[in-house]
């Protein structure tokens, strides 16, 4: 399969066997491994100026000419050699300072000479990535902020954590991760259906999906207040299907844009996903006009079957998830999505045991400030916190110390806090968190009822 | 209770967080027959607390009250006793990720210190990793050993007592990853090397001193590490708040321009509206800096074998 990176275009078959970290150079088309350590190219001119009082940037100081590079580069010449030539026609390279040299080695390799590195995923590598080229995607959540997310939630195998995220499954993932296989997960989801784009990034192993659940949020009022059914489904499969598929889609793009961090079992695990969504999609077709088409009406009976068979699994599947919610004895609750915080915190959080962390994610301060409050009015919450963190890189060099020019500019904010159990009745007078009743539904009776 | 598990009841035995309000607790050894002095009166472990559900609200004597937490590594770092300087959970985060660690990594840790960050690593690879820990001090590592015995994760945990510089870990080629707190890091790097597993992991250092650092990136170079990377983290806590703005009085022509502009933006302002601008004041809720913040832990150096 053909990949683009960065204005190369290369196929990763040569990359299979290797371990990962491995670096390899691009040539026309295939890949090609250069040993892990180049020697350090040779620039014996250790001649060096000091200062730049005389370098006049006079627009003339490389003699090759845009043509000359342009036909060095297509007689398919290393671009080592590249670059040494370009020293070497610089007029000015002597009189620059060492550490200057140094500069305009390195930004002319990093021109000329092609290199790529082919890493093994992880939350740190994924989540990095995201940051960098989709940060809308993921609500701006950067990946320290992510680090704290999981601190904070207490997640580590055996837990039963709730997540609710739009952010490409991002938080899933990271969330998967630490959780190692061990302990369960339920996905709380908008919409049609759970978006696990990131997710799959990951190459986790079949068993570590054997404990995640999905539940739809737009029945979790139902499930609190004892209305829930599973006779009526938040949406047909197909609508499900549509949106995983597009999820696909965009996942595969994701992959050709950055490929930076992608790996052969990967790319293998979503051709072969794309190709599950192409069978499905073709299967609604037929379903949809399966009144003619003789020769395709067994078939179509085959497929109305099998769509029956995963609705029906689908619906136990869902069943087995609202048992688990409704023993509302959940070990941590994350939350990282672009809607608003306060309804899913007040809501979600009676799913949640007593003495449990919970982690709130906004890319704006605001909505946390007024979900604050309103935690505080409902009270059975302790040590909320609202917080931000400052992510600050440096360069260390011999004498070149410093902090990165550039740094980004927010990563969000949480807001977190462990829940306890809620006062029965009437709230103690002499209460330090005056806990006002605001909405004293019999819901919340109930709730409390079943924890204590 | 453990560590590494959460119990539902508070059991003889456990370390349960005492919590008092507004940041303030302490831990406490559960144990029958025994009684704990707060500020709200006394505590009767053997009535109040054994067989109680973690989070409930418990009665002290003199009818204040406090909440009995499970404990975390969180929890214990913000309550531990200190035997060193601490890493906190902020740079704890950072490092947990930075290191990819999940169950079942193989960690080395050198010092052990008091411990904060052992416990937070022990809950992240638990329950098929391990964590190698080596601390120089004798007093410490023994204290280390008791607590791990305590909190029930000593069957995660391996205390050795010896100068990681000299002898490096006590163990090679076993690591997924290592992390260094030491003042000078530079002289393990090499067994840090030794001690990552032969296809390779990441290492980080932590360092209060850019001088410090400028010393270990250059041997993790020479070691033939690969993508050095130094950052830094800092938290910002913001306390949040209603702040009312009182609207100042600019004589007659603010007077139309104030009872139009803020009046139908914030009903709750007291006094009758239009009658009264002297009073007039503008509410609104903010997220406000903490008036002091830490803004130096230290910088955290990390780096790949591959």
């Amino acid at each position: 399969r053909k990949i683009i990176f960065e204005k190369q275009w290369f196929y990763l078959d040569n990359a299979i066997g290797h371990i990962y970290g491995t670096t390899f150079e691009v040539t026309s088309g295939g890949n090609l491994q250069p040993k892990q350590e180049v020697e350090e190219t040779t620039t014996e001119t250790k001649e060096a100026g000091t200062d730049n009082r005389n370098i006049v940037d006079d627009g003339k100081s490389q003699k090759l000419t845009h043509d000359d590079i342009k036909a060095l580069k297509d007689k398919g010449i290393k671009g080592q050699e590249i670059v040494q030539q370009l020293i070497e026609n610089s007029t000015t390279f002597r009189d620059k300072t060492e550490f200057a040299q140094d500069k305009y080695i390195k930004k002319k390799k990093k021109k000329y000479e092609a290199v790529i590195t082919i890493v093994k995923p992880s939350t740190r590598i994924l989540s990095t990535m995201y940051y960098a080229r989709e940060p809308g995607k993921i609500n701006h959540l950067r990946y320290d902020t992510l680090a704290q997310m999981l601190t904070l939630g207490n997640v580590r195998a055996g837990s039963k954590m709730i997540v609710m995220e739009t952010c490409a499954g991002l938080v899933l993932g990271a969330v998967m991760e630490r959780m190692g296989g061990y302990g369960s997960i339920i996905q709380m989801y908008p919409g049609g259906g759970p978006v696990r784009a990131a997710t799959s990034c990951f190459g986790f192993p079949k068993p570590f999906l054997d404990n995640l659940h999905e539940f739809p949020l737009s029945k979790v009022d139902s499930l609190l207040s004892g209305t829930f059914s599973t006779e009526t489904l938040p949406s047909e499969p197909e609508d499900n299907m549509l949106v995983e598929e597009e999820e696909i889609n965009e996942l595969t793009e994701e992959k050709q844009t950055s490929l930076h961090e992608t790996e052969e079992e990967l790319t293998t695990e979503a051709a072969m996903e794309i190709k599950q969504a192409e069978e499905q999609e073709t299967m609604d077709i037929n379903a949809d006009d399966a009144e003619f088409k003789e020769n395709k009406e067994k078939e179509n009976k085959e497929n109305v079957r099998e769509k029956q068979r995963k609705q029906w699994e689908r619906r136990k599947k869902l069943i087995e998830t609202a048992a688990l919610l409704r023993e509302k004895n959940a070990d941590g609750l994350i939350v990282a999505s672009k809607f608003h915080p306060t309804p899913l915190l007040l809501s979600l959080l009676e799913f949640v045991a007593p003495s449990r962390p919970f982690v709130v994610y906004c890319q704006y301060k605001e909505p946390l400030l007024e979900c604050y409050t309103k935690l505080r009015e409902r009270g059975g919450v302790i040590n909320l916190k609202l917080s931000e963190t400052w992510l600050r890189n440096y360069q260390v060099l011999p004498d070149r110390s410093h902090p990165k020019l550039t740094m980004s500019g927010g990563g969000g904010y949480l807001l977190s806090g462990i829940t306890v159990v809620l006062d029965k009745g009437k709230a103690d007078p002499s209460s330090l968190e005056a806990l006002k009743m605001e909405e004293p539904s019999s819901k919340r009776c109930k709730v409390q009822d079943l924890n204590c | 209770m453990s560590f590494i598990e959460y119990g539902d009841t508070i059991k003889d035995g456990d370390t349960a967080i005492v919590f008092l309000g507004h940041e303030s607790m302490f831990p406490v050894k559960v144990q029958h027959g025994t009684v704990t002095q707060t500020k709200y009166g006394v505590i009767r472990h053997s009535t109040d607390l054994i067989g109680k559900k973690y989070g409930s609200k418990v009665t002290c004597s003199k009818g204040g009250w406090v909440f009995i937490l499970h404990p975390t590594p969180e929890l214990w770092t913000m309550n531990l006793p200190h035997r060193t300087q601490i890493l906190y959970s902020t740079d704890i985060s950072v490092i947990t990720m930075m290191l990819e660690l999940k169950p079942g990594s193989i960690v080395c840790e050198s010092g052990t210190g008091s411990g904060s960050l052992s416990h937070a690593l022990i809950r992240t690879v638990a329950p098929t990793g391990h964590l190698y820990t080596v601390e120089f001090h004798q007093q410490r590592a023994e204290k280390a050993r008791e607590e791990f015995r305590e909190h029930r994760v000593e069957h995660l945990v391996t205390v050795t007592n010896q100068d990681v510089c000299k002898n490096g870990f006590g163990v090679s080629n076993i690591a997924d990853a290592v992390f260094l707190d030491i003042p000078s890091p530079w002289e393990a790097i090499g067994h840090a090397k030794s001690a990552l597993k032969a296809e390779g992991g990441r290492i980080c250092s932590f360092s209060p001193c850019i001088e410090q650092v400028q010393r270990t990136c250059l041997a993790m170079e020479e070691y033939g590490f690969t993508e050095i990377n130094t950052l830094e983290i800092l938290l910002r806590v913001y306390n949040v708040r209603t702040i009312s703005l009182q609207i100042p009085d600019l004589g007659k022509a603010a007077e139309a321009n104030s009872s139009t502009g803020f009046d139908s933006s914030d009903p709750s302002n007291q006094g009758s509206p239009s009658a009264n601008l002297q009073q007039g004041t503008v509410q609104f809720k903010s997220g406000v800096p903490l008036r002091e913040m830490v803004g130096h832990t230290g910088y955290l150096t990390f780096a790949t074998k591959s």
